[in-house]
């Protein structure tokens, strides 16, 4: 019986590679998660069968419950909030190997067993990095959600303190090593990693989340990982070493597609980050932002053969997906040349606007990624940003002095003519003006994404 | 588990994190939101550790947080496969 276990655990091991290996492209990806999913299956399923198991209620109470939430979540949730849907799955990925952990030293410690150095070991770090998952998902989440601040938050010996803790937790996971019945000082390690996960993740402003979001879920795959080694079993160890590895992998994109170190993100926010600064250099060389109507822009595309949108958060903000699927049709209809163009760190996690414009229909083939895109610019008639402000600043190309120098950005500027609709002139997350307002090919479209873009699209369909 | 059986189990870890690299750089941009959802499912996988202390039999503490282990991986695996489906059914080539 232990031989067939351990080969369904294989078996689902390969589901699991081969399920990622799927999402290599659209086509294929949706069969590449549900072979994950039937490898999953499988394993819970060889698992119930395993002798250890001896009384089957609670088992049956705690997937139901679990199932049954799970559900109503994933049909719930709109597409707009699949950050926060991430961020608190993987809050309870994490918080699940944090307790299996827990129960394993607790089983442990009750029997005759006793502790080797190995097992207390990857026990304490799964602890760790379960727990700071869990709390530090859920601090993400409340921030995505609007309950927490969504505001770089700065407090106090913020580092000295939060480095303190970490020494103070590493320390204690010695002293428990060698002292493995101490089970006091693994719940202080508990209640210390939980406190941690909350400090790590509050400082990191908003606009930061897609790298916090992707760190989170690299950490819980991690944390399962670590599982793996205490209960000796590598289909853990693999299944979690592949969710490890594709949050760093996304961590490091997202962190180049904003020019900025880990620690530096990790650390809490630009330099400047709503503070005083580049900002105020910034306000000589303003002019006058000039601005059109829906009615006059509809003329303008009337006019063009080509056009690039180019969607970031505010087009999430506003749920403008839909209105703007509606543009692109009309500008189709007219014989223009749609496409979008889509940075890599635009919105509140990896592949954001992708989503929110499959849900609305948008073709993925029209989605191109700036390095694919941002040499067509100069070619291109009109260029419509949507709610985006930093990755289209041409700061980041040329003032050395900004705080987003060296950032890759799309080159919307070298574009014809560039419509940006936003609220107002305010600043973006980076907190420094964009003199791309006061360029002269550059025209202001003011209002709402989603009224703005409806509007356009009856102006067009007048003409 | 003496440092040999350790050993063979690092051996796993770091192969797995190569195999996950090689696989994981070649997902395009488009899908990457899909990618941590579906990736983030597969995380549950320590439902499996979570049965073992939920199932010992007696109601110990063990068995307390197992239960609530697989609660929390059950809506990991089961909202995070679940929602990851729901999106790439939206993936459409014109």
């Amino acid at each position: 019986m232990e031989i067939v276990l351990y080969l369904v655990y294989l078996i689902a091991s390969v589901c699991f590679i081969f399920g990622i290996k799927k999402l290599s492209s659209p086509k294929t990806a949706r069969r590449g998660n549900q072979l994950a999913a039937l490898g999953m299956l499988l394993a819970i399923v060889v698992t119930l069968f395993d002798q250890k198991i001896l009384t089957f209620e609670y088992i049956i109470l705690g997937m139901v419950v679990g199932a049954a939430i799970g559900v109503i979540m994933a049909t719930k949730v709109q597409m707009t909030g699949m950050p926060q849907m991430v961020g608190l799955l993987n809050g309870f990925g994490g918080g699940a190997s944090a307790l299996v952990a827990f129960a394993e030293y607790d089983r442990i410690l009750h029997s005759i067993d006793g502790f080797e150095i190995s097992t207390t070991i990857t026990i304490v770090l799964s602890v760790l990095i379960g727990s700071v998952t869990f709390t530090g998902s859920l601090i993400a989440f409340g921030k995505l959600q609007g309950i927490v601040t969504g505001k770089v938050v700065k407090y106090p010996l913020q580092h000295p303190f939060n480095a303190l803790l970490l020494l103070a937790v590493l320390a204690a996971g010695v002293f428990v090593v060698i002292n493995p019945s101490e089970i006091n000082i693994v719940i202080a390690i508990v209640a210390v990693s939980l406190v941690l996960g909350v400090l790590l993740v509050l400082p990191i402003g908003g606009a930061d989340m897609p790298v916090a979001i992707s760190l989170l879920n690299s950490y819980s795959g991690l944390a399962a990982s670590m599982t793996g080694f205490v209960l000796q079993n590598n289909m853990l160890i693999i299944a979690g070493a592949l969710v490890g590895a594709s949050g760093i992998i996304l961590t490091i994109i997202m962190c180049k597609g904003m020019n900025r170190s880990l620690m530096n993100v990790v650390l809490g926010g630009w330099a400047s980050a709503g503070a005083e600064g580049p900002a105020a250099n910034g306000k000589e060389q303003k002019g006058t932002a000039k601005s059109v109507d829906a009615e006059e822009l509809a003329m303008l595309l009337e006019g063009a053969s080509s056009c690039i949108i180019v969607p970031g958060y505010g087009m999430a903000v506003g749920q403008a997906q839909h209105a703007v699927r509606d543009l692109m049709n009309v500008l189709e209809k007219k014989g223009i040349n749609v496409r979008f163009a889509v940075h890599p760190v635009a919105g509140r996690m990896p592949g954001h606007m992708n989503v929110l414009l499959a849900e609305a229909q948008v073709p993925y083939d029209k989605l191109l990624a700036m390095e694919d895109i941002n040499d067509d610019f100069p070619n291109t008639d009109v260029v419509i940003v949507i709610g985006a402000n930093d990755v289209v600043n041409p700061a980041a190309r040329s003032d050395q002095s900004s705080p987003i120098y060296g950032m890759p950005i799309l080159n919307v500027d070298y574009a014809k003519t560039v419509v940006i609709n936003k609220r107002s002139l305010n600043v973006g997350y980076a907190g420094i003006d964009n003199e791309l307002f006061f360029y002269p090919n550059a025209l202001m479209y003011f209002g709402d994404s989603k009224e703005a873009m409806s509007k356009l699209v009856s102006e067009l369909k007048e003409l | 588990m003496d440092i040999f059986g350790l050993l063979m189990l690092i051996y796993v870890f770091v192969l797995a994190i190569f195999v996950g690299f090689e696989l994981i750089t070649k997902v395009p941009p488009t899908l990457h939101t899909p990618l941590m959802s579906g990736s983030n499912a597969i995380s549950g996988i320590t439902i499996v550790g979570a049965l073992l202390s939920a199932g010992l039999g007696e109601v110990t503490i063990s068995t307390i947080l197992g239960v609530v282990a697989i609660v929390f991986a059950m809506i990991n695996v089961v909202g995070g496969f679940l929602v990851t489906d729901r999106m790439l059914k939206m993936f459409k080539k014109k």
